[in-house]
């Protein structure tokens, strides 16, 4: 049966911002649907408030909308636009729970829009958790016992007839935020509290906890004639009781039997079914007793998820593009399958390797929160690895993870010996990020696999394969170097052993074992991902590597290129990352040039098998990377625009005469290393803040003495400000110092002068290395101290004078001549008592690419990677700036709700997770939209908590009168109270929690608060300013922790109250 | 203990035993499943060959009692990219290594068996040896070339039971006439060509008394039991070279319903007069698509077959093409126009594999009502 021709236009609506729970996958399964149906003829509009994803670039949709993903905004686009359908099931659970909250609105039945794929009695069964139970028992399928309250009291009255541990979880959550496992009354009424605060309609399931049960997961796909096929079946290591998004998780699932395979793709075939998903994908997970195999089914995912994206990476079968091709009618036996071309799409994808994924966490940005795993997922990230044994794959993940871990211990970087028995032995059995190499330790120490079943609750499956690498390790470290015969080095590498592991165990280095090995002709084979396991010829290059005999690697003489992708999402290295490097592929494609990517994050855009000519996935390491280039030997390799995780690679692969295409390594060493820098802008007579470099804390303390306090301090070759701080004092310095150590011991620690209440700059340039065209200048809105990831900001400046805005690109254009870029770079600048201060300068691509091409139409990454191919700007059509005439303002996304305890306060290491993008044109009005599409709602009427510093005290006194003016009552703290009544402002005074009740959090309580504006110095000064922080994120307020924050959000409401938000396709604006 | 796996063409695979010493002979095959190797090492369609596992992971989940699909192992040597030496699931009571050493199955690990599956798919299904006692390439491919070959060989005749029995709910219990008849509501008669026991536990489940007879029972002695229905059953190699049953099958036809799979569904095709022709490579997994023609729907299907039926070669009158392969088009099920007599390729019984195809015995039920 063809495709419908009943419809013409297809509204789809993304995820938005990058979130714990909601990464890339979903710009990977976005792009992909959109892509799929615009090749059908399909018009596509497209509402995603993330600048940094490929779906939102331009020529991807025909209509781009970046704007808040509201109920209201969508309504707007639908207004506007028309659409003939809705396709809800690409976006994540934010599309999803948007795309619900229109039907309710009626807007879908007003204008006649049709939602694909579910409807919504079918979104509701699934996601309902009284309706999905009910929907299970009818067909015979077990759940958990459970029940669902909508108050504490009667979760506390229910908690006898389950029993403890009970699991808390949230209706309508992201990634079970707010969920957890309560193991008495008082962690009960705790969580039952915050879970039915954070539900959308205020339910939340208690349900018979699971924990130790193995835990499954399947991918279905369904078409409009009931064909319903497996994609994949995905066993986690960790057991119940952790959430799947913080499990390590295997692909294909390894312990289970046929029968019992059966059982439960059977019971995924029923519950698809049942539930009425019409067509595409879902996800079913499952738990199963370890004892008795007794089946139970925990939840169904009624579109496509980070699971399926995992599952398609792993399989190479699409889901996504499928999904949406059966969305529009087509069946699964009409789509050819892309690999084999010479098959459809309905079939079972079969695998002849392993797949791990494993999950990247940051907790070291969040020392407050307690370190441990729950039902509540709280990774940032994930990384997946391809091998044909387990063992392989598990260690080729834990070197991907970008932790400085080079696979299964044995990296030097053990530091669990000397942990006490007791404390490794709480870690066993309290999952937590680190749990993998508490494993290791216990296995060193001698422990039983018994002995680790009973702590851990792993399948023993698992644990036997950590044994043999622990056993294989000590037979290397027996062997010696010598021993290392070709037999046994093949053995060991087809266990994922990394050169560096075997040198660190033989006493040697890692390049001594990749000598040995090229001496023995012991080299990695490629194999590829194919969906059949070789049954049929595979045309599309998807590779991974191994130790095998025969190798499948096509490798031709064209012209190519290799790009180094960003490897796992974490804070400070994101989507915009991999967004440069997919913009990098496209434009070699371009160009006529193979392109070849290597990346190890399955979320991504970059690790799609059609978006580069040749994928390799890999680990980002030194080994893994320098074997594909031995074997491909391109013409360049692109480093710049993966992060961090490649530039770290520049200098060693420059060193093994690898040809780095655009600015050199040594340009951007000159950039990174403190002494050469200083040299480089005496030179060009541009100003840095004083500053200095310390090796020990006796340097540190001398430095920040003759630069004056406050200063900045921070470890050189980081990226996100990992460990940096302001620090006001001597006893800062030492504290700093003494935990720095750590971070980082190789390289030196920066001090710099802190530039109080600076206004802070981004610029992106692009260079040709003869022409600098400035790409963008972003005016930070939250004062120097704040990370420029953190810190809102807006294209083009909005306070600086045209002198200082000219002599900015004049320093831009000098450094960039100086330091010969050829290609991206990116200049922090400070402006103080005007004057221009340079803060850093970075070669490369930087995290607001996306953003500033967004809001200039200009595409920065992709003209970058031209220039490095030899092009030049005029030839590419660039030879001026581009002048906009709208405002472009970006806001940041933060994790805060996943962490308990954690401040709030935004200072120099940077926290968030992600970026919307409000584009208007009126700076106020993009404002307004940044802070919808980050979540935050905007306060209209009511009461606003003024709570401030002394220093902010003086700042916030007109922002009041203009409140009042708003009609805003104002509520405020003793000392601020006291500051506005000295200055005849109109406000009330509120008890602090330490005043005696009512304080402010009973007003909280009560609702009537509406926004909270606090500031404090440092973090945690007191108690009681922590705590009002911590309310408004527990309440949903509107919170802001500058002034500066405060003031743009004021200027927004205003020009709110004059003017309606209006929404306007990207499209619209270039 | 090194292994080496010959193949007549001349391709050595390297491999190290982890069953002890052996040699053993046959056509070289994959199966492409993820799960169910108990199920495929004691399907007896496998009988003269050597399989491998496209999955490289094996002996995860162990041996288990009820997992038997026939009483033995049944290929000659077992292939594994690696080999789990330490199951874990609540059912296992045996490692597979031990089930194997109890079958004197040689089992071999360390094979590049995506590269021997690309070798097979590119150049076709050939005749191989394994062995751990001759260790020379040059005499192991010889030895490989003049070793019998599938095409032609009746091995039918290996597999099949000796007397006749029944099934009871613990399985296999010997006798004849229906005599350990359950009281099931129809009398259905096995032809056991190398029967999984999947199809008798099926068949059970559905209503069914069950009288398996050896493949060289005559018409008279089936049709004198007065069965409600007939069922063909898979079985190993050539369905050209079994000798004397496509004449028994053409004396059925017409009397009473059949049904055939797999090999019973080649020598259905045998009887109604077309001929049968070798895959490159045949088809063996847990993946295969097939579409019912009658009702569009796709079912996800088991598949272990190295012949098919010449869809050609059969009379359009006679004959209705039913089920079809959406891999390569192949011939998938058939159902005779005249006669109450239909059949499948593939297998239906699953075991492993999917469930997609279980409504085929109810209409085979539906057919005896």
């Amino acid at each position: 049966m063809p495709k419908r021709t009943d419809i013409k236009k297809i509204l789809i609506i993304g995820s938005g911002p990058i979130i714990i729970s909601q990464a890339c996958e979903f710009d990977y399964s976005g792009t992909q649907a959109v892509k799929a149906l615009k090749e059908e003829g399909y018009e596509v509009v497209l509402i995603n408030s993330n600048p940094a994803t490929i779906m939102t670039d331009p020529e991807l949709a025909d209509k781009t909308y970046i704007e808040p993903i509201t109920p209201e905004m969508v309504a707007k686009v639908i207004a506007k636009e028309r659409p003939d359908a809705l396709l809800p099931t690409l976006g994540g659970q934010t599309g999803l729970n948007t795309a619900i909250r229109v039907a309710e609105m009626g807007i879908l039945e007003k204008y006649g829009v049709e939602l694909l794929a579910a409807d919504i009695n079918v979104i509701r069964k699934a996601e309902g958790r009284e309706e999905f139970r009910a929907a299970m028992q009818k067909i015979g399928l077990k759940v958990p016992e459970s029940a669902i309250v909508h108050t504490v009291q009667d979760a506390l009255a229910t908690a006898e007839e389950i029993g403890f541990p009970i699991i808390v979880r949230p209706s309508f959550t992201l990634g079970g935020t707010g969920g957890g496992v309560a193991y008495n009354m008082q962690e009960l009424e705790a969580l039952s509290t915050v879970g039915i605060d954070l539900s959308l309609n205020n339910e939340v399931m208690l349900e018979r906890s699971l924990l130790g049960w193995k835990e499954y997961e399947l991918e279905v796909m369904r078409d409009k004639n009931d064909n319903v096929v497996i994609i994949c079946p995905i066993e986690n290591m960790d057991a119940m009781g952790v959430h799947t998004g913080d499990s390590v998780t295997v692909a294909p699932a390894q312990t289970l039997t046929d029968r019992e395979y059966q059982l439960m793709r059977n019971a995924s075939i029923d519950i698809m079914r049942e539930i009425g998903v019409e067509t595409g994908g879902s996800n079913v997970q499952f738990a199963v007793n370890p004892v008795d195999g007794e089946l139970m089914v925990i939840e169904m995912n009624p579109r496509v998820s980070r699971s399926s994206a995992l599952a398609s990476k792993a399989t190479g079968f699409p889901i996504a593009k499928i999904a949406a091709k059966l969305a529009i009618g087509y069946t699964l036996d009409e789509i050819p399958n892309d690999i084999t071309r010479e098959t459809y799409a309905s079939f079972e994808p079969t695998i002849d390797y392993c797949v791990v994924k494993i999950p990247r966490w940051t907790f070291e940005k969040f020392p407050e929160a307690e370190d441990i795993l729950t039902t509540a997922m709280k990774s940032v990230g994930e990384t997946m690895a391809i091998g044909r044994t387990f063992k392989e794959a598990f260690q080729k993940g834990l070197r991907s993870l970008e932790i400085g871990r080079m696979g299964f211990g044995n990296d030097g970087k053990d530091s669990l010996a000397s942990m006490e028995e007791a404390e490794l032995e709480r870690k066993l059995v309290t999952p937590n990020s680190q749990r993998i190499f508490v494993i290791y330790e216990a296995l060193r120490r001698g422990r039983s696999v018994e002995d680790l079943y009973g702590l851990t609750s792993i399948d023993p499956w698992f644990l036997n394969n950590f044994k043999q690498l622990v056993e294989t390790e000590e037979a290397i470290a027996a062997a010696g170097f010598h021993g290392l015969t070709k037999v046994f080095l093949r053995k060991i590498k087809q266990q994922g052993f990394s050169d560096f592991q075997i040198g660190h165990l033989t006493g040697t280095t890692e390049n001594d074992i990749r000598e040995l090995r090229f001496k023995q002709d012991l080299l990695p084979v490629y194999k590829l991902v194919d969906t059949c396991a070789a049954e049929f010829e595979a045309y599309t290059p998807y590779y991974y590597s191994t130790y095998e005999t025969e190798d499948e690697s096509r490798i031709d003489n064209t012209k190519k290129v290799i790009i180094l992708g960003g490897g796992p999402n974490r804070i400070g290295q994101g989507i915009e990352f991999d967004y440069c490097c997919v913009h990098a592929s496209f434009a070699l494609r371009e160009m006529g040039i193979e392109s070849i990517m290597v990346n190890s994050n399955p979320e991504t855009v970059s690790t799609d098998y059609d978006t580069s000519d040749k994928l390799y996935f890999e680990p980002l390491t030194r080994e893994d990377v320098l074997n594909i280039i031995e074997r491909e030997k391109p013409d360049g390799v692109i480093v710049q625009f993966g992060g961090q995780t490649p530039l770290n690679l520049a200098v060693t692969l420059a060193e093994a005469k690898v040809p780095i295409v655009g600015t050199s390594p040594d340009s951007i060493d000159r950039a990174e290393d403190r002494k050469r820098f200083q040299q480089f802008l005496q030179k060009l007579n541009l100003r840095q803040p004083a500053n200095g470099t310390a090796r020990t804390m006796e340097e540190a303390l001398a430095i920040a003495e003759r630069v004056g306090y406050p200063v900045v301090v921070r470890p050189s070759y980081v990226l996100g400000g990992r460990a940096m701080r302001i620090v006001y004092n001597e006893k800062g310095i030492r504290e700093f110092m003494a935990s720095a150590i750590i971070v980082s011991s190789e390289h030196p620690i920066l001090i710099d002068k802190f530039l109080k209440d600076a206004v802070e700059i981004d610029v992106d340039a692009i260079s040709d290395g003869e022409v600098t065209i400035i790409g963008g200048i972003m005016e930070h809105i939250e004062e120097a101290g704040i990370h420029s990831g953190d810190s809102a900001c807006v294209l083009p400046p909005y306070s600086l004078s045209p002198e200082m805005i000219e002599e900015i690109k004049e320093a831009s254009r000098a450094m960039a001549q100086e330091l010969n870029v050829i290609g991206l770079m990116n200049v922090q600048f400070a402006v103080k008592d005007n004057e221009l201060y340079i803060l850093e300068v970075n070669p490369r691509a930087s995290r607001t690419v996306p953003f500033v091409s967004k809001a200039t139409g200009v595409p920065l990454a992709k003209l970058a990677t031209k220039v490095m191919m030899g092009m030049k700007l005029a030839d590419l059509g660039l030879i001026k700036e581009i002048e906009v005439s709208h405002w472009a303002v970006k806001e940041a996304v933060f994790p805060f709700d996943r962490f308990a305890n954690v401040d709030t306060l935004l200072s120099p290491e940077m926290k968030s997770t992600g970026e919307v993008m409000g584009l208007d044109s009126s700076v106020g009005i993009a404002f307004a939209k940044s802070q919808l599409a980050a979540g935050q709602k905007l306060p209209t009427q009511g009461n606003v908590l003024i709570s401030v510093r002394d220093a902010d005290k003086p700042a916030v006194l007109p922002l009041a009168r203009r409140l009042l003016d708003l009609g805003f009552s104002i509520l405020a703290t003793s000392g601020t109270a006291a500051y506005l009544a000295e200055h005849n402002v109109e406000c009330t005074m509120v008890n602090k929690i330490s005043q005696g009740r009512p304080h402010l959090l009973d007003k909280v309580r009560d609702n009537q608060i509406h926004w909270i504006i606090n500031t404090s110095m440092g973090s945690r000064t007191t108690e009681d300013s922590y705590t009002i922080r911590r309310s408004a994120l527990d309440y949903h307020l509107p919170y802001t922790t500058t002034t500066s924050g405060a003031l743009s959000m004021v200027q927004a409401l205003e020009t709110v109250c004059e003017k309606e938000i209006q929404v306007k396709a990207i499209q619209e604006y270039f | 203990m090194k292994a080496l796996v010959a193949l007549e063409d001349g391709t050595i695979f390297e491999g190290e035993s982890f069953t002890g010493a052996g040699e053993a002979f046959g056509e070289i095959v994959f199966n492409t499943g993820m799960t169910g190797y108990q199920e495929i090492l004691t399907d007896p369609s496998y009988k003269g060959q050597i399989v491998t596992m496209t999955y490289p992971i094996i002996g995860s989940y162990g041996i288990n009692m009820e997992d038997m699909e026939s009483a033995r192992v049944q290929p000659g040597a077992f292939l594994v990219k690696e080999y789990n030496a330490i199951p874990s699931n609540f059912r296992s009571t045996m490692t597979l290594a031990a089930f194997l050493r109890q079958y004197s199955i040689l089992g071999v690990e360390g094979i590049d068996t995506r590269a021997l599956t690309r070798h097979i798919r590119q150049a076709g299904a050939m005749k191989g040896v394994v062995s751990t006692k001759t260790l020379e390439p040059t005499v192991l491919v010889k030895m490989a070339q003049e070793s019998e070959g599938l095409v032609g060989r009746d091995l039918v005749r290996e597999v099949t039971c000796h007397q006749p029995y029944g099934w009871s709910k613990s399985g296999p219990q010997n006798g004849d006439g229906f005599s350990t008849a359950s009281a099931g509501k129809y009398k259905v008669v096995v032809m056991d060509y190398g029967l999984k026991y999947n199809q008798l536990r099926i068949l059970a489940e559905k209503g069914c008394t069950i009288q398996v007879l050896p493949a060289d029972a005559g018409p008279d002695v089936i049709l004198g039991l007065e069965p409600d229905g007939i069922f063909l059953s898979n079985g190993p190699g050539d369905p050209a070279a079994v000798e004397g049953v496509v004449e028994t099958v053409r004396e059925l036809l017409g009397k009473k319903p059949i049904f055939g799979i797999c090999l019973g569904h080649q020598l259905l095709g045998l009887a109604y007069g077309g001929i049968t022709y070798k895959l490159k490579f045949g088809h063996r997994g847990s993946n295969q698509p097939v579409k019912d023609l009658e009702t569009g729907r796709i079912e996800i299907t088991s598949q272990n077959h190295g012949f098919c039926v010449d869809l050609e070669s059969l009379d359009p009158d006679e004959v209705e093409l039913t089920h079809v392969n959406l891999n390569d088009g192949s011939l998938e099920g058939m159902r005779h126009k005249k006669f109450p007599a239909f059949s499948v390729q593939y297998h239906p019984e699953n075991a492993p594999g999917p469930h997609d195809s279980l409504y085929l015995f109810d209409r085979f039920v539906e057919m005896m009502e």
